[in-house]
């Protein structure tokens, strides 16, 4: 994959307001997204991440900063002058002109030869499998058809990155995986750039190739989602994304003593009161005889299907959820109250220093 | 439900009409009544102290367009009636392309203000049809005329030297007029832009459209319905208007509903001012229904 930046964030910082109300949207932010790369902005509403993107797209001015597309500084060129193109969350298709006339737009605008610009068109309606709607008002499509014709409409004037404001969550669950696959397939095609906003981690973690997680105007991780699901750099990045169990602990040498006076292995740290985090999926049962096995309490089972949450209890009170694969005969053999054995799998720990 | 039960919904369904008989009965009365009778009396001969005698002749008809020399009874164009007919014309389309120039901005401005302040603004829209048209149209005249506060000002801050004669010309029948109709144009024009998603403004500069292109290829052909709307109700009571043009425009500057008071009053010939008063209603009804069909074709054609 080629490292060459297509848009670049370099100490952003967006307030809306003024004096003593002023409310900082993007505090500070700098991130790089490569070129041709599903990049991912996830974080819970207010985060800042749509905004960001709007300052991409050009919809808004930073306060402070620059933002570079292919290292030309683009802060304060107006939308229009931008080779970026944006999918809009409500789509915002044109509802006086017909799928095609959509798509035809921006190509239009542009000035581009007729012949290209009906040819182009022809292109983006197969490439989203409309051709049979071309000549629909865009109010005859279901949701999903409307999503695809936005998606067309910004594809066909080849911007250099497409940004993608929550685009799906307007569509229902079925329909939204199967716009997941396509958004991925298109991005694979054409090779574009996508800077997708979203606050469904799920999303996040299946489409992206990389993320960049934000929290109260900041940006806390970026990563790929591997890095950002098994390696969290803090808490809100632990607990935003998948579910975690935090155990308060303290170093002691090498190890570190939980407050149930059991010492556990993990990654090196240098503050002295840490937290420790662990997936569910990486919480094993043992039998509570075995031998470093942190004895507790099983609080409270609940089935999901194809697995089964077991929330146990640790000798202080510290609870801890493991999430257990259900056998074939879909009972674990485990009943509330039953005492049992803990073990984390090792490389599976994790030190938060916050 | 079966087909006898059917029958009769709609058996009852097709009677329900005989409820609003009185109603149409009324409207029959209202508006047929007086229409028929201007059409009878174009028909007829003028009568000597105004009024109209039985008879049938269709020289009103004939007058509208030519005057009959009184000697040898040839036919010549009546220029007088063609150039009040055409100032009609010209004045009431200027009245709607000037009253559109400046309504939308205005509706474009209440449009996008808060919803809190837009009710205010809207109000303060209406404010002028609180007051009695005769008394605004001579609230104008005391600014545009001779002595008139624009003239006074203007002299004082020394930008003329001379007051401009603007009372009593075709100009001054035109701001008036244009001032009169303008909430008219503002209403549905605003009607149509509150309706408008601002979303498809940021749509479309995303798409490269330059500001004017953003105006001409997404704001105007959605908000069209109000233009047309807005246009309609300019253009018909300008075409007909009265008290502006008796009022600003003087004798001289005569529209063609000055031209009618004038036959059922000094002129003494009903005939004519009814026929000039059915040709006034053709003319709005042919232009109205030009424009509805443009105005659809176009639609159905866009979309």
């Amino acid at each position: 994959m080629t490292q060459s930046i297509a848009v670049e964030a370099a100490h952003v910082i967006k307030a809306f307001g003024h004096g003593d109300t002023a409310v900082r949207a993007l505090d500070d932010v700098s991130v790089q997204i490569r070129t041709g790369e599903f990049f991912t902005l996830l974080g819970p509403s207010g985060c800042g991440k749509t905004t960001l993107l709007r300052l991409i797209a050009g919809f808004e001015m930073p306060s402070g900063g620059t933002i570079l597309l292919e290292g030309a500084d683009i802060t304060t060129l107006p939308p229009n002058k931008r080779p970026v193109n944006t999918v809009f969350q409500s789509y915002a298709l044109f509802p006086h002109l017909t799928v095609a006339q959509n798509i035809a737009f921006g190509l239009q605008m542009l000035g581009k030869p007729k012949a290209e610009v009906s040819a182009t068109t022809a292109k983006m309606l197969a490439l989203v499998k409309l051709e049979p709607m071309a000549n629909r008002k865009t109010s005859q499509l279901s949701g999903g058809q409307q999503q695809r014709v936005a998606l067309a409409r910004a594809l066909a004037p080849a911007p250099k990155v497409l940004l993608l404001d929550e685009p799906l969550s307007a569509l229902d669950l079925k329909l939204r995986k199967e716009m997941q696959i396509e958004l991925k397939r298109l991005q694979t095609e054409t090779g574009i750039t996508f800077i997708f906003v979203t606050h469904d981690q799920e999303e996040a973690l299946t489409m992206s190739d990389r993320i960049g997680v934000m929290s109260a105007g900041k940006l806390q991780q970026v990563g790929t989602p591997k890095e950002i699901y098994n390696h969290p750099v803090n808490r809100f990045v632990a607990s935003f994304i998948g579910e975690t169990n935090f155990l308060p602990a303290i170093r002691d040498g090498d190890l570190y003593r939980l407050d149930c006076g059991i010492k556990i292995a993990a990654p090196p740290a240098q503050a002295d009161r840490v937290t420790l985090t662990v997936r569910p999926e990486q919480v094993r049962l043992v039998m509570e005889t075995d031998a470093d096995a942190i004895p507790a309490k099983i609080a409270n089972l609940v089935y999901f299907g194809t697995d089964t949450h077991c929330h146990l209890t640790l000798p202080d009170g510290t609870e801890v959820v493991a999430r257990l694969q259900s056998p074939p005969t879909g009972d674990a053999g485990l009943a509330i109250g039953q005492s049992v054995g803990v073990r984390f799998v090792p490389e599976a720990v994790q030190v938060l220093e916050d | 439900m079966s087909p006898a039960e059917q029958a009769q919904v709609t058996q009852s369904a097709r009677n329900g009409w005989l409820l609003s008989a009185p109603a149409l009965v009324l409207l029959t009365f209202a508006a047929i009544g007086p229409l028929a009778i201007v059409v009878a009396y174009s028909v007829m001969p003028p009568g000597d102290f105004g009024n109209v005698t039985w008879g049938f002749t269709l020289d009103a008809w004939q007058g509208i367009l030519f005057t009959k020399d009184i000697f040898d009874g040839t036919l010549a164009w009546a220029d007088a009636n063609l150039t009040i007919f055409w100032r009609s014309v010209k004045l009431s389309m200027l009245t709607t392309i000037f009253a559109f120039l400046v309504g939308f901005p205005t509706a474009w401005f209440i449009a996008t203000r808060p919803p809190k302040s837009r009710a205010l603004w809207l109000f303060l829209i209406t404010i002028p049809f609180w007051t009695n048209l005769l008394i605004r149209t001579f609230a104008i005249n005391e600014i545009i005329r001779r002595e008139g506060l624009l003239n006074t000002i203007l002299l004082k801050l020394h930008l003329i030297a001379q007051p401009l004669e603007m009372i009593y010309t075709d100009t001054a029948v035109f701001i008036g007029m244009t001032y009169v109709y303008l909430p008219l144009m503002v209403l549905p024009l605003f009607a149509s832009l509150d309706r408008f998603d601002m979303r498809l403004l940021e749509a479309a500069y995303d798409l490269y459209a330059t500001p004017w292109q953003v105006l001409r290829k997404v704001i105007m052909p959605i908000v069209k319905p109000g233009i047309i709307a807005g246009s309609i109700l300019v253009f018909v009571p300008s075409l007909g208007a009265y008290v502006t043009p008796r009022l600003l425009g003087g004798g001289k500057n005569m529209m063609i509903g000055n031209f009618i008071e004038l036959q059922f009053g000094q002129g003494r010939n009903w005939p004519l001012g009814a026929a000039m008063s059915v040709t006034l209603l053709v003319i709005v009804t042919a232009a109205l229904l030009v424009y509805v069909r443009y105005a659809n074709r176009e639609t159905t054609h866009g979309q």
